[in-house]
C-alpha cells in the first residue's frame, strides 16, 4: 500500500542549524496494516508523517502509495486518500462555521462546484452519524462551541467519511483529557475494523501502542531501529521494550521516561 | 437629501461585501482595494465614453477587478508572501495602469453620455429622480447581494469559508487552497471594481485616485455593521455590510453638514476614519473581554456555590 524507499530529510541544509530528521529509512506498508510508531521527542515521528502526507518534500528518496510514485506530488492531493489527523483538535476542523457546513466540505474530497448539496436529506444522514459522537443535535452550532474532545472526535468522523485509503494519527488523543482520549481512540478502533482503514499512529504510550494494531515500529534519531508483527508484537511487555531499545542504541531513556510512559 | 446618502451608501456597500469576503470570510488582508475601486471607476467610464451599453461597462468594471484580485493572489500563492504585501504591490501597479485606462488622465468626466443615473429617472419617471436612483440603486444591490448569499451556500462557497477558518482543514479535504484564494480574491475584486464602476456614474467621473483609503472607510462600515447583531449567516453577514455602508456614509455626510460647527473639514475625514476603526476594534475587544469576564465570574460563584453546597452537606 506504502511504501518508503530511502527516505532522508534533511532540515536547513548547509546551515549551523542543519539536521538530519530522517536518515534512509526504508518502510513498507501493507493493505489492512495497524501499526504503532512509538520513540522519544525528535525521533522523527512527525517529520515522517509530514512527509507521507506531502506537508514538506523529501530531501531524497522516494514515496509510493498504492502503486503511484507520490514523491512530487503536494499535499491536498494527497489528501484525497490519505486522512491525517493532528494532536491539536482544532486543525481538523473549521471553528467559524457549523457542525453541518464542516461535514459537507468533508463528506466528499476535492475542489467543489457551485451546487448546494447540503439539504435536509444531508442532514438526516449527518445527525445518524454523528449519533455516535452525541452531537446530534448540534448540527447548525459552530464547532468552536465544541470542546476539544467534541472536535477531535468530529474530525475523526469527518474523516472517515470521505473513505481515505489510509490514516495518519499523530498522536491525536495526547491534547485530550483520559475520559475524552479513551473515547476518541474507542472511535478510532471502531472506525478502523469498520471500514478496514490501513492506519500509522503516532503514540507515547508504550503499553498502548503493544496491545493496538498488528504492528509496532520504534523510532530513533531519525531511523526505525524496531519493526515487529503478529505474535512477535502481542508477546512483547513494556520492560522487553526498554531493554530493546536499550541494547539495540546502547543507552537509557533518561530523561524520556515522560514521554514513554509504561501505562 | 436623505436619498442622497442611501444611493451613497448602497454604492459603496457593493464594495464593502468585497471588503467582508476577503477580510472576513477569507481572512486576507487584502490592499487591492484601493487599486481596483479606481480601476472598475476608470474601465466603466472609458467603456461608457467608447459608447458601450451600460450593463456591458459594468461587466468589463467587474471583470477588470477580478483581474486585479487575482493578480494578487497569484502573486502570494507563487511567491509565498503574505497577503498584504501582494495586495500593496498590486494595488501600487494599479495606480500607472489606471491612469493609461483613463488615457494619461487623472480625471475623465461623464459628460453628454448616457450613465445608470441619467437613464434611472427616464425608466422609473413616476418617480422622483432622486428616488429613482435610489430604486435603480437598491434593485442592483439586492441582485448582487442575493447572489452572493447563494454562492456562499454552494459547497465551494463553503469551502472557501473554511479556508478563511483553516487553511489547513481545507487541504486535508483535497482542496488546493490556492485556487480558492485565486477565485476568493478575485470575486471580492470584482465586487469593489463594480462599486467603483456604479461610484463613477454617480458622481459623474472617474478619477486615478478615487480609490485613495478606501480599504479603512470599508472596514469601518463593516465594523459598524458588526455592532447592529451578531450572525455567521452569509444573508446577515452581508446585509450587516450593507447597513454598515449607509451609516457610515451618513457619518460622513453629517460630518460634512455640521462639521464646521466645530471646525472639522472634508480633509480631516480620513483621520477620523481611521480613528472610527481604532474606537471600533477597541470597543469590540472590551466587550468581548467583559463577557469573558462576566461568564468567568459565573464559573466562580458556580463552584464556590457548589463547594459551599458540598461543606454544608459534610456538616
Amino acid at each position: 500500500m506504502l511504501d518508503l524507499q530511502n527516505i532522508t530529510k534533511v532540515f536547513y541544509p548547509g546551515t549551523v542549524n542543519e539536521k538530519m530528521a530522517l536518515d534512509n529509512i526504508n518502510l513498507h506498508v501493507n493493505k489492512g496494516d495497524v501499526i504503532c510508531v512509538v520513540g522519544s521527542n525528535g525521533s522523527g515521528k512527525s517529520t515522517l508523517f509530514n512527509l507521507i502526507s506531502g506537508t514538506y518534500p523529501v530531501t531524497n528518496g522516494k514515496i509510493v502509495f498504492d502503486g503511484n510514485d507520490v514523491t512530487a506530488s503536494p499535499e491536498y492531493k494527497r489528501a484525497m486518500t490519505i486522512g491525517r489527523i493532528f494532536q491539536d483538535p482544532t486543525k481538523g476542523t473549521a471553528a467559524n462555521m457549523s457542525i453541518e457546513d464542516n461535514m459537507i466540505t468533508a463528506e466528499t474530497k476535492g475542489m467543489k462546484g457551485l451546487r448546494i448539496s447540503l439539504n435536509n436529506e444531508k442532514r438526516e444522514l449527518f445527525k445518524g452519524m454523528l449519533e455516535s459522537i452525541g452531537l446530534q443535535d448540534r448540527l447548525k452550532d459552530n464547532v468552536g462551541l465544541l470542546s476539544g474532545g467534541q472536535r477531535q472526535a468530529l474530525t475523526l468522523l469527518m474523516t472517515v467519511m470521505s473513505r481515505p485509503k489510509m490514516l495518519l494519527l499523530d498522536e491525536h488523543t495526547a491534547a485530550l483529557d483520559p475520559r475524552n482520549a479513551q473515547i476518541v481512540m474507542d472511535l478510532t478502533e471502531r472506525f478502523i475494523k469498520e471500514y478496514a482503514l490501513t492506519a500509522l499512529m503516532v503514540t507515547h504510550n508504550m503499553q498502548f501502542a503493544i496491545n493496538f494494531g498488528n504492528r509496532l515500529i520504534m523510532m530513533d534519531e531519525g531511523t526505525i531501529i524496531l519493526d515487529v508483527a503478529g505474535e512477535e508484537k502481542s508477546n512483547l511487555t513494556v520492560e522487553e521494550l526498554v531493554r530493546l531499545f536499550r541494547n539495540l542504541r546502547n543507552k537509557t531513556f533518561d530523561n524520556d521516561e515522560g514521554l514513554l510512559t509504561k501505562t | 437629501m436623505i436619498e442622497g446618502i442611501f444611493v451613497d451608501g448602497l454604492v459603496f456597500s457593493l464594495m464593502v461585501i468585497g471588503i467582508l469576503i476577503s477580510y472576513r470570510i477569507l481572512d486576507f488582508a487584502d490592499l487591492t482595494c484601493d487599486g481596483s475601486v479606481a480601476t472598475g471607476a476608470a474601465v466603466a467610464t472609458m467603456a461608457i465614453v467608447a459608447g458601450f451599453p451600460i450593463f456591458v461597462a459594468l461587466l468589463l468594471a467587474f471583470c477588470s477587478g477580478v483581474l486585479a484580485g487575482m493578480i494578487t493572489a497569484a502573486i502570494h500563492n507563487k511567491l509565498k508572501i503574505p497577503g498584504l504585501l501582494a495586495g500593496i504591490l498590486t494595488m501600487t501597479m494599479l495606480y500607472s495602469i489606471n491612469l493609461r485606462i483613463l488615457g494619461n488622465k487623472a480625471n475623465v468626466p461623464l459628460l453628454r453620455v448616457e450613465t445608470l443615473y441619467s437613464k434611472l429617472p427616464q425608466a422609473l419617471s413616476f418617480l422622483p429622480s432622486e428616488w429613482a436612483s435610489l430604486v435603480g440603486t437598491l434593485l442592483v444591490v439586492l441582485f448582487v447581494k442575493v447572489l452572493i448569499d447563494i454562492f456562499f451556500r454552494t459547497d465551494l462557497g463553503v469551502s472557501m469559508g473554511a479556508m478563511g477558518g483553516n487553511e489547513q482543514m481545507v487541504i486535508s479535504q483535497g482542496i488546493n487552497p490556492d485556487i480558492l484564494k485565486l477565485m476568493g480574491i478575485g470575486l471580492s475584486n470584482g465586487l469593489i471594481a463594480l462599486s467603483g464602476g456604479l461610484l463613477a456614474q454617480y458622481q459623474g467621473f472617474a478619477d486615478a485616485n478615487l480609490g485613495q483609503g478606501m480599504v479603512v472607510q470599508g472596514l469601518a462600515a463593516i465594523m459598524i455593521g458588526e455592532f447592529l447583531f451578531s450572525s455567521n449567516r452569509i444573508s446577515l453577514l452581508t446585509l450587516r455590510a450593507i447597513l454598515g455602508a449607509i451609516i457610515y456614509k451618513a457619518l460622513m455626510f453629517f460630518g460634512r453638514k455640521y462639521g464646521y460647527l466645530v471646525n472639522i473639514t472634508p480633509n480631516d475625514f480620513k483621520l477620523l476614519t481611521g480613528i472610527l476603526v481604532i474606537a471600533s476594534l477597541f470597543i469590540a475587544q472590551t466587550r468581548s473581554a467583559a463577557s469573558s469576564a462576566g461568564a468567568k465570574k459565573k464559573a466562580i460563584a458556580r463552584s464556590l456555590a457548589k463547594h459551599t453546597g458540598k461543606e454544608e452537606e459534610h456538616a
